[in-house]
């Protein structure tokens, strides 16, 4: 079941993104910056939590998600440190992503190149 | 001419055809969730290895990133994404192709101000402003914690 | 000699077309014009290891064929005029810095086929030369990274946007020779109806052309009937139905009427968006079907309107609507 709802809640969060596009003037890259803003204040505001136990991955690989691990991160941190923990928080819990996405942006410049779309 | 701005814009909005929202949307959720579905299985995968949850988590993130920049560095990823639009752009694959394509397209302009500088010219804003609003929300569950916990 | 009339200038000498040439890519090879094409290079990088170079390599190519066409050399030129769509015109300085020829660079965006066309021919008619050449091009590549986003980048297009024309272009303008003759030009007023989408700019372009048409027929005296066909530049899908609104509103019906960017792709079946853009877009179109058949005399006049949007990516982020442009060219297949 797990399954499941990790395929349909992930798609739904990805149809909203499709809206704003079709129907708003917003940019691919304002609606990501809006999708990880919201998913700091939705996770803060303690809504987010539970649909990621319920969803799965289909809660955490869409880009909320990665808001809401930002905020976790800074939660955890915070308890464990004091004030502190919101400034180093954040890149902690993120580090794994964002470090792989570099490494893979390297390498791949170093053996891809740039094609021809046509 | 007679014609004014106001009239202009009005005409320019009935003469642009609109996007197919019904099919973008179909694309975008199979794909989507699709994306999603395969990082389910993964952690699935990697939990019964026997690695803890946060860390099958992280492993996903990093082993669909790779994903993503092996497909856009084919160019695979860009063409789906001529279809599937958000599906590709919302999840964490997405985030990485913005990483990885700018890096193989300013290649030609050398490693440190090519690749190096223009890596996070698309990404960089998502990272920015995520990590603004996790700072102010520190700040706030600290005194929150002091005031009323 | 040749007369200011207006906004438009009348040549009493009417100067000569005496050679063209165009070259495309991949796309344009796989729609409808494909057969008319002087050259088709296929691999868009041209074995150059940058976009920029290659868009260099294809203006080369136009230079080549239209200089064997008009059975000349480089020597022979006294003026060329060219333009392109990268950053400080530098296609256009990257190829003509390895020919020795006096050169001004022209940015017009999409519409310097006809800007430079116009200049080579009032250079030509006025008799300040024998001969002079219009040379222009895009890269769907080199303008993509420049305007947009990377080539990797998994992007969706809106369904207004266009697509960058691959291609060269390049007009040998004479003092004496055969047809077609250029007749008149009227370069263009900017005109900015305040359209902000960068993703719509046959939009911005839409009422510069009307202007520059309009002005062109109170200046002459012509109709639209006059003419065997009218082209704009690269107005799309949107640009031209724009177009025909404003035109009817202003009492002028264009029957006989045809947009480049509608014409070099095949919008449907190859993904284009709302169809060409670009300068290569206009130059292909213009001397791989226009040319030809003013030449052969299929068309006895034909009106071509080059349109540009003149923004640049700063200035699109920094809010500011897009300024529009066309010139007009009147060829014809006698004096």
């Amino acid at each position: 079941m797990n399954f499941v709802w990790a395929f349909v809640i992930g798609g739904l969060i990805c149809v909203a993104g499709q809206l704003l596009m079709d129907y708003t003037k917003l940019t691919p890259a304002r609606i990501l910056v809006t999708y990880v803003v919201a998913g700091v204040v939705l996770s803060a505001l303690g809504w987010y939590e539970p649909l990621a136990s319920f969803a799965g991955c289909g809660a955490t690989v869409p880009l909320i998600g990665f808001g809401h691990l930002l905020a976790q991160g800074v939660l955890d941190s915070v308890e464990k440190i004091g004030l502190i923990g919101a400034l180093t928080g954040g890149f902690t819990a993120a580090a794994g992503g964002i470090t792989a996405s570099l490494v893979c942006g390297f390498l791949a410049a170093v053996f891809g190149q740039s094609k021809d779309q046509s | 001419m007679k014609l004014t701005k106001e009239e202009y814009q009005q005409m320019t909005t009935e003469a642009s055809p609109k996007s197919q929202v019904v099919r973008d949307c179909i694309w975008a959720f199979c794909v989507g969730g699709g994306i999603c579905l395969l990082g389910e299985v993964l952690k699935y995968f990697y939990c019964k290895w026997g690695l803890t949850l946060t860390d099958a988590g992280t492993l996903t993130s990093a082993t669909l990133i790779a994903l993503s920049a092996i497909c856009t560095m084919f160019g695979w990823y860009q063409k789906l994404a001529t279809k599937a639009g958000a599906g590709t752009l919302v999840p964490i694959t997405g985030f990485a192709n913005a990483v990885v394509s700018p890096a193989i397209e300013f290649k030609t302009e050398g490693y440190i101000t090519g690749v190096g500088a223009k890596m996070f010219v698309i990404a960089g804003p998502v990272i920015v402003y995520g990590m603004l609003a996790s700072v102010a929300w520190g700040i706030i569950w600290y005194f929150w914690r002091i005031l009323f916990a | 000699m040749s007369l200011k009339k207006g906004d438009t200038i009348f040549f009493e000498n009417c100067p000569s077309i005496t050679g063209f040439a165009t070259v495309g890519g991949k796309k344009e090879s796989e729609g409808p014009l494909a057969e008319e094409f002087d050259c088709i290079c296929v691999d868009t990088r041209m074995g150059e290891e940058c976009w920029e170079k290659a868009e260099s390599a294809y203006q080369r190519s136009a230079v080549e064929k239209a200089l064997n066409k008009a059975g000349i050399t480089l020597g022979d030129i006294d003026y060329l005029f060219a333009g392109d769509l990268q950053n400080q015109c530098t296609a256009s300085a990257y190829t003509v810095r390895d020919l020795d020829v006096q050169f001004a660079g022209l940015y017009g965006a999409c519409s310097t086929m006809a800007e430079s066309l116009s200049l080579a021919s009032s250079f030509v008619g006025s008799g300040i030369c024998n001969r002079a050449m219009a040379l222009t091009s895009s890269h769907f590549c080199a303008a993509e990274r420049t305007f947009r986003t990377p080539l990797e980048y998994g992007g969706q297009r809106t369904p207004t946007a266009q697509w960058t024309v691959t291609a060269a272009g390049a007009v040998v303008v004479s003092a004496q020779g055969g047809a077609p003759y250029v007749k008149s030009v009227t370069l263009g007023h900017i005109r900015d109806f305040g359209i902000i989408d960068i993703n719509n700019m046959g939009a911005a372009m839409a009422p510069a052309a009307a202007e520059t048409i309009l002005r062109y027929f109170a200046d002459s005296g012509k109709k639209p009937i006059d003419f065997d066909h009218i082209y704009t530049g690269d107005l799309g899908l949107v640009g031209s139905t724009l177009l025909q609104e404003i035109l009817k509103q202003e009492g002028v019906t264009l029957p006989n009427y045809s947009d480049c960017g509608m014409l070099i792709y095949d919008r449907l079946r190859q993904d284009v968006g709302a169809g060409g853009s670009g300068c290569g877009c206009s130059a292909a179109v213009l001397c791989a079907h226009i040319l030809p058949e003013v030449q052969s005399g299929v068309m006895k006049n034909v009106l071509f309107v080059a349109t540009g949007a003149l923004m640049s990516p700063v200035t699109f982020m920094q809010g500011e609507s897009i300024p529009g442009i066309a010139h007009l060219v009147h060829i014809s297949s006698q004096k």
